[in-house]
């Protein structure tokens, strides 16, 4: 059945549409870009005006911490895996600096926070990479534990209340020039550091090679349970950044903060070309998808659209760009 | 367990052995009813007034998450896996209860044979796109998660709407003794008519086939399209089937799914479905569902605080994978 698939694409894809495939494969960025800016343009239709600089500025402050968690997503679909459970590992590190922050003071309660997400994710890593449990249900079932624990937490420290670090606050929803936000500040350093890591270190080498075939990578020496235990541990704590960010961004912190954002960080992740089979994508599709997803839902809203609808063409829209790239590139 | 590989002995073997052969295909099940009878026994040294009655609550609250497992379990054998199957409760349940509020107990009767054919053709729209498209299963019923959720949203915007008498009967209280819940009689009823003949036709063998090898499959003429789909309507009608049991449970409809996807999947991994396809069964998660449901029940007479038995089911359900996992490596490994 695939191949007669293949050879009907095969037939049909000669001329014109070859090179837009092409394209389309080896630069995902440049139609992404396009969708991007068409998004934009209907943006700027349906509300003239509403396109300035400080539009760019609350978008992009809005979307980075949904880059941030695409970028979890990215690097674990790239070893055939996901992480469901960046959503409460990411409200747990806002939760434990919010409530720490009163009585400890603001260093020593972010550090609880990043010390508490690498926890979570070395009990990832460990079920995925020594284990072997699926990906899928080691991070759900490890989610569903972080829930519980939290709740808990938060009936002990029902008392100490919430407080957002000022520097936190200035991260995570200030703007120094007219408009460029100041989160930006930790969120560049972060992605050319994934972007040059993937590309060039040997451990982003690794993450391709696992996902592509982990035979081939196991039987040319690759300790998977490392790369994989590294890898759970860089997701969790990636998730802790972007939980921080977004207490930053919303001046309050619970334990339903980023759990929302879950799937929109996979769709960020497929949008931007990850294949979820693994050994195929890279982040700077996810940034772009990320913020894609951020116009559009603010375009929804623009457009009145209830809350419904704007879910239902959420769901279209990623199963249209998925079959689009699996065209394409003819991976099933 | 492999039960792709079921072939039929053409001469009999006599009684015995072929009881050993079924309790060693099914032994994760039976040890399964054994934990299950275990932790009932537990429970009664706990709470000697534990009784007829909350065995009948406990079969009415596990009821929906049974139907999601047994709609997952499917999917997952044929190799696939179902995102959406909270989604698709939570519409067929608003669905189901908008139509019966304020109309007579008749009028039901078609509401449910529609809410069932509306489950059938959401499995056929799922199916479909993940065979068309070619995308992975879960990026697809991921998304249509958010569609079928959306879709409930625009039937019913707050909790609401009602059930039929008929219907909430159906699965509350007892029959025949009062040891044996309605609703547990009513799962197996419906589990038993759709999945035992399928299990033995040639279609239900085409599930299992393309869920353990795919490529296999398609090489000996198994239409491999053709029964992913089927796997993907009977996860969609028994999507349905859990709409209308939480219908009937809650008298209401609510148009926020529940956590019944993913509990799903924690029931059929605990029920011995494995996740890359092709091995399984559904009564194994069906044990499962009561069993968690009952761990939840015991950790309430014990008194632990609500939040740390999240905490005891997650770890077991982890605890559980990874045993099974070891288990696996160790016999890959001889």
């Amino acid at each position: 059945m695939s191949s007669r698939a293949d050879m009907l694409s095969a037939g049909s894809s000669l001329g014109r549409a070859a090179g837009w495939r092409r394209i389309l494969r080896d630069r995902p960025l440049i139609p992404l870009s396009a969708l991007l800016i068409v998004l934009v343009v209907l943006m700027e239709l349906v509300r003239p005006g509403v396109v300035s600089p400080d539009w760019v500025g609350v978008t992009i402050r809005a979307a980075i911490p949904l880059a941030i968690l695409g970028a979890c997503q990215t690097l674990t679909m790239l070893t055939g895996g996901i992480d469901l459970s960046v959503g409460m590992v990411a409200s747990m590190a806002a939760f434990i600096m919010a409530t720490q922050t009163g009585s400890q003071g603001p260093a020593i309660a972010i550090s609880l926070a990043i010390v508490a997400a690498t926890i979570a994710g070395v009990a990832n890593g460990i079920g995925v990479g020594v284990f072997k449990v699926h990906p899928l249900i080691m991070t759900l079932g490890v989610g569903l534990v972080i829930l519980g624990l939290m709740n808990v937490y938060q009936l002990i420290v029902v008392q100490a209340g919430t407080t957002i670090p000022p520097i936190v606050e200035w991260l995570g929803s200030g703007t120094t020039l007219p408009f460029l936000p100041n989160n930006l500040l930790v969120f560049v350093p972060l992605a050319l550091l994934i972007i040059a890591g993937l590309r060039f270190s040997g451990f982003g080498r690794l993450l391709f090679a696992v996902g592509d075939n982990p035979v081939a990578a196991r039987l040319s020496g690759v300790r998977l349970w490392q790369v994989l235990l590294a890898l759970y541990v860089l997701s969790a704590l990636l998730a802790a950044i972007a939980g921080i960010l977004v207490a930053g961004l919303v001046k309050t912190a619970s334990l339903a903060l980023v759990e929302q954002s879950v799937l929109p960080a996979v769709a960020a992740a497929v949008i931007g070309g990850t294949s979820i089979m693994g050994g195929r994508g890279g982040y700077s599709g996810t940034i772009i998808g990320a913020l894609i997803l951020t116009v559009l839902t603010s375009l929804l809203i623009a457009l009145q659209m209830p809350e419904a609808v704007r879910q239902i063409l959420f769901g279209a829209i990623i199963v249209v760009v998925a079959a689009a790239y699996t065209r394409v590139t003819g991976d099933t | 367990m492999s039960a792709a590989v079921d072939i039929r002995a053409r001469d009999r073997p006599d009684r015995s052995i072929q009881l050993r052969r079924w309790s060693q295909r099914n032994s994760w099940t039976l040890s399964l009813l054994g934990l299950f009878a275990l932790i009932l026994l537990f429970t009664y040294l706990i709470q000697p007034s534990y009784g007829a009655a909350q065995l009948q609550g406990l079969a009415i609250g596990a009821l929906p998450l049974a139907m999601a497992a047994v709609a997952q379990a499917i999917v997952v054998i044929s190799g696939g896996i179902d995102l959406s199957v909270g989604s698709m409760m939570a519409l067929t349940s608003v669905t189901a209860a908008l139509l019966m509020k304020d109309q007579s107990e008749a009028f039901a009767i078609p509401v449910v044979l529609g809410v069932l054919l509306m489950g059938l053709i959401l499995g056929i729209i799922n199916g479909t796109l993940v065979v068309m498209t070619r995308v992975p299963d879960i990026v697809v019923t991921l998304a249509m998660s958010f569609v079928w959720a959306g879709a409930a949203l625009v039937v019913l915007h707050s909790p609401g709407g009602g059930s039929a008498d008929w219907l909430r009967d159906l699965v509350t209280g007892s029959i025949g003794s009062e040891w044996i819940p309605r609703a547990l009689a009513t799962l197996v009823v419906i589990v038993g008519i759709i999945w035992i003949p399928l299990r033995r036709s040639t279609a239900g063998l085409a599930l299992y086939a393309v869920g353990s090898n795919r490529l296999a499959a398609f090489r000996s003429g198994v239409p491999v399209g053709r029964a992913k789909v089927l796997a993907y309507v009977l996860g969609g009608l028994f999507s349905a089937f859990g709409g209308l049991a939480l219908t009937a449970t809650t008298g209401i409809g609510t148009p926020v799914p529940g956590a019944y996807t993913l509990l799903g999947v924690a029931a059929i991994v605990l029920g011995g479905v494995s996740l890359a396809g092709g091995r399984g069964g559904i009564a194994g998660p069906i044990v499962a569902v009561f069993v968690l449901a009952l761990v939840r029940t015991d950790l309430t007479l014990l008194g632990v605080n609500s939040n740390l038995s999240t905490v005891i089911q997650g770890t077991i359900l982890i605890g559980v994978v990874m045993f099974g996992s070891l288990l696996t490596l160790r016999r890959a490994r001889t």
